[in-house]
């Protein structure tokens, strides 16, 4: 039997990179790294309450991947009913790589692709982690 | 002396499709290059997740919210949470107006989906407009600076 895919949800930051970065890496991740072994949704969705969404969370594990200290996509996932099987933060990342500092945040600068990279192979490895713990 | 307000401008995030991004990268197109000084953003998600502030913000700011697609979850989140949409873009429908196919990748525009995100970005910057040409001609009228037309 095929094991469900686990949700990544990054947050929905517009107004700095640290948001472009947290979505850039859940495109890698599930677009490419692990295709098919996880997917994503709009964080929109579960702030206006699509049931069709908070069902697909709550049925899910959840990886949530937030910009900025405010934390927007643990904080949704939770309210939503959600289980966060893992949480990373971009602020987290800068600090263990001061020496990055992206500053584009329409189309990421190399900086921020390299964080992006980065945080990417991080996703991929803990979604290796659950899966691996699951079965 | 004419105040001059700005115009929130408030995109879904629209992860799970290409219309999404094009919200996203023509709203920000709006807030860089187009009207810089005129424009404000919040993160919709911080609607729900933040404080009184975060909800404050279409009660501040005359809001045009731009969504990816029919479930309009910009329009909805600001109209839960914060207050009345001034506007909202239906990139979907926009699109469909044209008879233009949405981009392929989600990550990754061409230089053809770069044209769709300008138009995109052409009719909000045209609200924004008719926002502020209605907005200024209030604020004059209650200065005792102008008449309402």
């Amino acid at each position: 039997m095929s094991e469900k895919p686990i949700l990544i949800i990054p947050c929905s930051g517009i107004g700095k990179p640290f948001g472009t970065i947290s979505r850039d890496a859940t495109f890698r991740v599930v677009d490419d790294l692990r295709k098919g072994k996880t997917e994503t949704n709009c964080l929109s969705l579960l702030v206006t309450g699509d049931e069709e969404a908070t069902k697909q969370i709550q049925l899910s594990r959840c990886i949530a991947i937030d910009g900025c200290p405010l934390e927007c996509a643990r904080k949704n996932i939770e309210i939503a009913g959600g289980r966060i099987a893992a949480h990373f933060r971009v602020m987290d990342l800068l600090r263990e790589n001061r020496a990055l500092r992206p500053r584009q945040i329409t189309f990421l600068d190399e900086d921020g692709i390299k964080l992006s990279e980065i945080l990417a192979a991080k996703i991929a490895m803990k979604v290796d982690e659950l899966r691996g713990k699951q079965s | 002396m004419t105040i001059r307000s700005k115009i929130g401008v408030v995109s879904c995030s629209g992860e799970c499709c290409s219309l999404g991004t094009v919200s996203r990268t023509a709203t920000r197109k709006i807030l860089e290059d187009l009207k810089p000084r005129e424009t404000v953003t919040i993160c919709l998600p911080l609607f729900l997740a933040g404080d009184a502030g975060e909800r404050n913000f279409a009660r501040e700011f005359p809001t045009v919210a731009v969504d990816g697609c029919h479930k309009l979850c910009a329009t909805k989140a600001i109209e839960m949470y914060s207050g009345k949409t001034a506007f909202t873009i239906n990139v979907k429908a926009l699109l469909d107006e044209w008879a233009v196919e949405p981009p392929v990748s989600r990550r990754e525009l061409t230089g053809k989906d770069m044209e769709i995100v300008a138009r995109v970005a052409q009719e909000i910057l045209h609200h924004i407009d008719v926002i502020k040409e209605g907005l200024d001609g209030e604020i004059l009228y209650k200065n005792g600076l102008g008449r309402r037309s």
